[in-house]
Order: C-alpha cells, then sequence, then structure tokens
C-alpha cells in the first residue's frame, strides 16, 4: 500500500503538531523537519483546518498548533481527508474483472484492504506518537 | 464515571463477581453468556498457575474484569500470555481501568516465566483494537484463518 504524496504531508503535519500541542510550528519548520516543499504543505494545512485538526494562529510566531483529540483521532481520520479508502467495488470494465479468476483476485485484494483498514482505523495519533517515542528510546525490537 | 480520588483495587475475580462479569459483558457484546463464564471461573479455579482472571473494583462495585491464561506450543507458538476477555463497564471507559487490568494480568505473565501477550479481535471491533494498540500492541507473526463449513 502507498499513501499518495498529500496524505502523507498531512499525517506529518499532524503528527508533527500533535507531538508539541502547546507550541506553534511555522509550514516552514514542519517542511523542514521533513525535507518537503512548504508551498505542497499549504494546500494540505488548509483542508486540516478545515476538518479541525490543526488551527491557524495569527501574529509574530504564530503558525500551525493541533487542535483535535490526539487520543480520539485516527490515521483513517487523517487519511481520508486526501484519499478514498473505502471497501473497492470492482470496476467491471477492466480487463479480466469479469471473470471468475478476477473475481477471485479481486476477494484476495479485498481480504488486504480490509485489514489495512482496520489498522488504519485502530492507531490514534496518540499511539503512533508513542510508537514514534519508543523508536526515539532506540527500543525498535519486533514485538 | 470514577471520581478523581476513587481507589480502584484490582484483585482475583470471586464466584460472587460473576454476576457482575456477565452484565459488563453482555453491556458490551450484547448477549448474556451465563453458562460460559461459570465454566470460565471453574476453569480458572482448577488452572490458577497459568490462569489469571482479575476484577477491578471500587466501593466494592466491580468495573471491570480481564481474563488471560499462559499457553505453551499452541499453533507453534512459543509459551505466551493470552489475552481471552477483557471489558469495562460502559460509563467507566477511558477512565484508564482497562490499562490498570491489562498491566495486572502482564505482571502475573512475567513473574511466570513469559515476555509476550497476545490476543485477538475482531477487525470490526475498533473500540477493543484501538485499546490495545494504545497499550502497545502490534499485529503480531501469526495470521488467523476460517472457513465457512456451509460451503
Amino acid at each position: 500500500m502507498k499513501l499518495q504524496r498529500a496524505t502523507l504531508l498531512g499525517l506529518y503535519a499532524v503528527l508533527e503538531l500533535a507531538d508539541q500541542p502547546e507550541q506553534q510550528l511555522s509550514r516552514t519548520e514542519i517542511a523542514d523537519k521533513f525535507q518537503l516543499s512548504s508551498n505542497h504543505l499549504s494546500k494540505v494545512m488548509r483542508e486540516l483546518g478545515k476538518a479541525g485538526l490543526v488551527e491557524a494562529v495569527r501574529g509574530v510566531g504564530g503558525g500551525y498548533r493541533f487542535s483535535g483529540n490526539a487520543k480520539r483521532t485516527t490515521l483513517m481520520d487523517v487519511i481520508s481527508l486526501f484519499e478514498s479508502f473505502k471497501p473497492d467495488s470492482p470496476d467491471m470494465r477492466e480487463p479480466g474483472k469479469h471473470t471468475e479468476v478476477g473475481k477471485a483476485l479481486d476477494m484476495v485484494m479485498e481480504e488486504i484492504n480490509e485489514t489495512t483498514r482496520a489498522t488504519l482505523n485502530s492507531i490514534s495519533i496518540n499511539t503512533l506518537l508513542m510508537l514514534k517515542n519508543k523508536i526515539a528510546k532506540g527500543d525498535t525490537r519486533e514485538e | 464515571m470514577i471520581e478523581t480520588g476513587v481507589h480502584i483495587l484490582i484483585r482475583d475475580a470471586t464466584e460472587l463477581d460473576l454476576g457482575a462479569i456477565i452484565a459488563i459483558d453482555a453491556q458490551i457484546s450484547g448477549i448474556e453468556k451465563t453458562a460460559y463464564w461459570q465454566d470460565a471461573y471453574a476453569e480458572y479455579q482448577r488452572h490458577k498457575v497459568n490462569r489469571v482472571f482479575l476484577v477491578a473494583t471500587a466501593d466494592d462495585q466491580v468495573l471491570g474484569f480481564i481474563m488471560g491464561e499462559i499457553r505453551a506450543w499452541e499453533f507453534g507458538s512459543e509459551p505466551c500470555g493470552w489475552v481471552f476477555a477483557i471489558g469495562v463497564l460502559e460509563n467507566h471507559k477511558l477512565t484508564g481501568i482497562g490499562a490498570r487490568l491489562l498491566d495486572d494480568l502482564c505482571r502475573h505473565f512475567k513473574q511466570n516465566g513469559v515476555n509476550k501477550v497476545r490476543t485477538m479481535t475482531a477487525k470490526q471491533d475498533n473500540e477493543l483494537l484501538s485499546f490495545f494498540r494504545s497499550q502497545g500492541l502490534m499485529a503480531g507473526p501469526y495470521l488467523q484463518l476460517e472457513k465457512d463449513l456451509s460451503d
């Protein structure tokens, strides 16, 4: 599974801001940390703002801060702002989709997607930051 | 909700707790499984070394429970602790009771020589999945498979 560029930017921005909830960070600061283009971030920040996950702080030292609920907001909540992750309804116009093999392959792919959706729905921003902190402490053992 | 300062006690379950445990489980699952819980308690009494059955109480009211067991070599797995069931009264969720119960269960597992805890949840049970994720559990090396026998 590969997330779209905007989705990744959205996740990075939300996680960075949620990790320092008392601080305001500028778009450039977030972009620099993840080596992203600040321009690309601007549309993403607007989407996150509309969803109530970040808010812009005006004035000197302004920037963005996290305004969501880190325990309640899941990775899927952020991802679904930028791309659809609903069960696929097979496009019967695609070659082979109408065949038994095509349908069997769709069934297997949907099994994988269902697990992916359940995983993304169950990991909150808070849980991911705990994992990040564990990595920061050097504990990268496989669970 | 628990008021700040209310003391939560985690202790071994007794037969007298079964009614409250069955009620909490029924509140969560929508099914009252009296016979199942009576059997589970009897099993716990027979295998107290490996099986753990705890309740969380405040002012003698049961607010939550957890049940687990150390099992070895099933599914080819080295000895590990399994969480079979956990439940907290609806209006006491998100107060840390589940985390306390899981911590105590894991402590028991560690004291008895295992360093891994496992569980299984329905993919659709987002609340329970999120809880276990928030406690640091991640996908393990096994895949659960099934087949509809009416096929």
